[in-house]
């Protein structure tokens, strides 16, 4: 077997256990959906999310130790990551080579030929890094808010990039075509950029091959960096060849074979191996026979201005006060998020949250809270297939980062030994008086309080009589035992029949309201009081009261889980919606006195 | 480039030298070990398999001080019928034996004044700065070593400072004035309390202060009823803390529990009857022309009580601290010194 074809089948493989590992990225219980599987397993394997939260936080959260593996595989072999795992890459290179397909060989050498603009990965990764790991507000400016790492290297990493692609964007598209992947069909707000963006890196192919995997990757620039010292290497057997230029048709990396290649460009894709007619090339101990280059085209003078750059954006992007006086009230988290400004050196917007949650209602944020928190994750309780259920603990324990932490049901929920602490709350509903039915508009409804799952329920109501506008003076012509007699035939019949219709006699204030039982347009049937049945009544006067309850929030009570917002009629603007208000994941945006 | 340049040349060498070849590579193998040994153990160093905790716990709470007299008896002194406040304040002190009683020589002095609000000092809504001037120089006089003055207010705090016209008063006596920032505040608990738990007091400006004085005017307020020298402390505190007015009284009987001062000084040259505690308006006030000073705050807001038409039974938070043992609401007990300056 040739060594490109052993590539190819390593990375084919990658590519389906990626698709799978999408797929199955569903809770159920049929066998294709969630079974165990170890669906962060290639998130985990990318060292740049380790690193990246590692250079943020300090630390390296469980599963990311799996990048550590890449690192010293990187170390030892060189970029095999790159041309042999991911799966990014093996898109791209699929999709290169639809682009240079029965090109003449001339055109495929030239597409090859290195190019200095493959320095300006180096520059993403240095500034993302550099973004992740500042963190001076003990040195220059202690107690400044403004001074602190964020974590963006998701915006670029090929592993996040692909992950929230295929599952915000693509999944959606072609769920229900071979099998229902969910319920109901699948709605990412503002998925539509993140599909934009794949798209286009994969029409870069057609301008060069791999172009993301040469100009924009991170995660390869950080691997030519580990590839310095690599043990293993492409290199020439002699110094001297006839020049064919044959090794580059099919250059992967753009890493110069034929001349002094280009190390930490070269992502082993072998096809220089395979092209090369001669034999001279291939995969050694030694350095390549023609020489090689080892270091990025980056002068110390561009890192230094990379670095502080780099260091400079999380403090800018805190000028807008997105995280402390200015943040957005409907930015809510899922349960299980910790404090904004740790949330945002650990979210690399893989999307991962907002796959599994099996109601929807976990979406990718766009602006609206800063640059910093793009695509992180937000609720959304318009769409979905309810709000955040209150027995799910599911995104917390899929996030690969912990910034929405591995939450258990009895940290959720506030029992057993999370008693004391009480559940977890991600916002507070607030009631809209103007477009509340029983509120605005005299209509029963309590929806919401029906719907709320807390234990006692945090949507209470009071009950009121409100008097029907069109009939709070009517005059009574004949009165028998449970039935009225009005002298305007002009009420719509059995409209006081719901069971929400009281009739009260304004010249009896003392007797009690009576349950209307029905109408037609001049009689009104009721149910009789006792002290009615011997006064028959002529001439008098009475009206209709409709029994409305209408809803309060207990602050106390209410998690924000949102479900009294998705079920809430009036669809287009909910009259109850959740703000992040009481969220319990900051003390800070508590209003209550208690805990 | 210099550097590849250079790489090349040892590079051409190899090919002179063939065993320079197995020495490049075995130099190379030994730092590619040193990186995976390096990564390995930053790795391992930092390999963290719970994740975070839900809250981060590492505060340092702090607790106030006691400034109180070692004397604990209660002391008073009520100076009527005059609108000169350093007159009034003057004979007050002097009635309770001069100021040297209180401050000691050497002395770091700091005042809590109430600079809630952006307003002129003829507003009565701040504590007036003939007041704050001539408390200091007396301090000085007394032999203080240093005054400062501080204040968390509600408006923007410079502003406060300087429309109150307390900011050139204190400057113009030699003190300092300490404007709130975010670093000079420190979670406190206080002992026996259920609202200030963890909570972020203004704690930076008592570094090294070793007498408290706490200097308010008499105001109505509609929340709490009241707004005088135990109030005046919520001015200590940060955060959030508008949301303890969902339980007004109970966090000023815990103010009065955090804060024991050398001394209060309660302005009633004018007292602000209505709108309170922000007035806005000559005729919210009213002259009353009282002076009020003492070493317990319960006592002297008792009596203040009486000059808004007010009693103790009508102001929760003064009992509440009462029977909280902070002093007493029964001001008559502690046998105030009444002078008629008239």
């Amino acid at each position: 077997m040739k060594i490109t074809t052993a590539r190819q089948i390593s990375q084919i493989f990658f590519v389906i256990l990626f698709l799978w590992f999408c797929v199955t990225t569903t809770l159920g219980d049929k066998w294709w959906q969630l079974r165990g599987w170890p669906v962060n397993w290639i998130i985990q394997l990318d060292p740049l999310v380790g690193i990246g939260t590692l250079l943020a936080t300090r630390a390296l959260y469980a599963g990311l130790l799996w990048g550590l593996i890449t690192v010293v595989s990187t170390i030892v072999l060189g970029r095999f990551f790159c041309g042999w795992v991911c799966p990014f890459g093996a898109i791209h290179q699929f999709m290169g080579f639809c682009g240079k397909y029965k090109k003449p060989l001339k055109d495929k050498i030239s597409i090859n030929r290195y190019s200095p603009w493959q320095s300006l990965k180096y520059f993403f990764l240095f500034i993302f890094l550099a973004a992740a790991f500042i963190d001076l507000s003990g040195i220059l400016a202690p107690g400044n808010p403004l001074v602190t790492g964020s974590l963006q290297i998701g915006l670029l990493d090929p592993i996040p990039l692909l992950y929230r692609s295929v599952n915000l964007a693509l999944l959606p598209l072609f769920d229900g075509s071979v099998v229902h992947l969910s319920a109901s069909f699948r709605f990412y707000d503002g998925a539509w950029v993140i599909g934009v963006v794949f798209i286009a890196a994969m029409t870069l192919n057609f301008l060069r091959p791999r172009f993301y995997c040469r100009y924009i990757c991170p995660l390869g620039a950080l691997f030519g960096i580990l590839s310095r010292f690599a043990i293993f290497r492409i290199g020439k057997n002699k110094p001297e060849c006839s020049n064919c230029d044959f090794c580059e048709k099919n250059c992967e990396g753009a890493c110069s074979p034929t001349s002094r290649i280009r190390v930490n460009e070269c992502v082993l894709c072998m096809n220089c191996v395979k092209d090369c007619r001669h034999e001279m090339m291939s995969y050694r101990k030694y350095p390549s026979e023609a020489g090689e280059r080892v270091s990025p085209d980056m002068t110390r003078r561009g890192l230094v201005l990379t670095l502080a750059s780099g260091a400079l954006l999380p403090p800018m992007f805190r000028l807008s006060g997105t995280t402390s006086l200015n943040r957005h009230a409907s930015l809510v988290r899922p349960p299980g998020s910790i404090i904004e400004h740790e949330f945002l050196k650990r979210c690399i917007k893989c999307g991962q949250c907002m796959r599994i949650c099996p109601t929807n209602v976990i979406h990718p944020a766009g602006f609206e809270a800063g640059f910093e928190a793009l695509w992180t994750p937000s609720l959304n309780f318009r769409i979905g297939t309810s709000g955040c259920q209150h027995n799910c603990i599911a995104c917390g324990n899929i996030c690969p980062t912990a910034a929405i932490r591995p939450i258990t049901l009895d940290e959720r929920l506030g029992t057993g030994s999370y008693e004391n602490q009480g559940p977890i709350r991600i916002g507070m509903a607030f009631v809209d008086h103007g477009r509340c039915l029983p509120w605005a508009m005299d209509l029963p409804c309590i929806v919401c309080q029906e719907n709320c799952p807390v234990s006692p329920k945090a949507i209470f109501t009071r009950e009121i009589y409100q008097s029907v506008r069109e009939h709070n003076d009517i005059k009574i012509r004949m009165l028998e035992k449970n039935v009225v007699e009005t002298t305007n035939k002009n009420m719509e019949p059995d409209r006081f029949a719901t069971g929400d219709y009281f009739l009260k006699f304004i010249d009896m204030p003392d007797l009690s309201l009576s349950l209307i039982t029905g109408n037609t347009e001049n009689k009104i049937e009721f149910t009789g009081t006792d002290s009615l049945d011997k006064a028959l009544y002529y001439d008098g006067r009475a009206e209709i009261l409709i029994l409305l309850q209408q809803p309060y929030i207990d602050p106390e009570k209410c998690i924000g889980c949102g479900i009294c917002q998705h079920e809430c009629p009036v669809k287009g603007k909910r009259a109850i919606r959740i703000t992040a208000e009481n969220e319990s994941r900051n003390p800070e945006h508590s209003f209550l006195l208690s805990r | 480039m210099k550097n590849l340049e250079q790489n090349n040349t040892v590079l051409k060498e190899y090919e002179k030298k063939p065993g320079m070849k197995r020495r490049e590579f075995l130099i190379r193998a030994g730092k590619a070990g040193l990186c995976v040994a390096a990564a390995s153990s930053l790795g391992y160093y930092f390999y963290d398999p719970h994740g975070p905790a839900a809250f981060s716990q590492k505060e340092n709470i702090i607790t106030l001080p006691d400034f109180s007299l070692p004397d604990k008896r209660p002391v008073m002194a009520i100076v009527h019928g005059t609108g000169d406040r350093n007159k009034s304040l003057g004979m007050a002190i002097k009635a309770l034996g001069g100021m040297e009683v209180f401050i000691k020589k050497g002395d770091r002095v700091l005042l809590k004044v109430n600079a809630a609000f952006a307003s002129p000092p003829s507003l009565s809504a701040t504590t007036h700065p003939d007041l704050v001037s001539e408390t200091i120089r007396l301090c000085y006089a007394a032999g203080a070593s240093s005054v400062s003055v501080t204040d968390n207010p509600i408006n923007d705090p410079a502003t406060c400072f300087t429309l109150s016209g307390i900011d050139k008063a204190a400057l113009s006596q030699g003190a300092r004035v300490i404007l709130p920032r975010e670093s000079l505040f420190q979670p406190t608990t206080v002992s026996g309390a259920k609202l200030i738990r963890s909570w972020p007091l203004l704690y930076g400006p008592f570094d090294g202060i070793t007498k408290l004085i706490g200097m308010a005017p008499i105001k109505d307020h509609h929340r709490s009823g009241a707004s005088m020298t135990m109030k005046n402390w919520y001015g200590l505190l940060g955060g959030r803390r508008n949301i303890f007015h969902q339980d007004v009284h109970g966090v000023i009987e815990e103010l009065a529990m955090m804060v024991s001062p050398t001394l209060v000084i309660l302005d009633g040259t004018w007292t602000m009857m209505t709108n309170g505690p922000t007035g806005g308006s000559l005729s919210d006030l009213k002259q009353t022309n009282t002076m009020i000073v003492s070493t317990d705050q319960v006592a002297a807001d008792a009596y203040g009580a009486t000059l808004l038409g007010k009693s103790p039974e009508n102001l929760p938070h003064i009992l509440k601290a009462e029977a909280q043992g902070v002093g007493t609401a029964d001001f008559n007990s502690i046998n105030p010194i009444r002078i008629n300056a008239g």
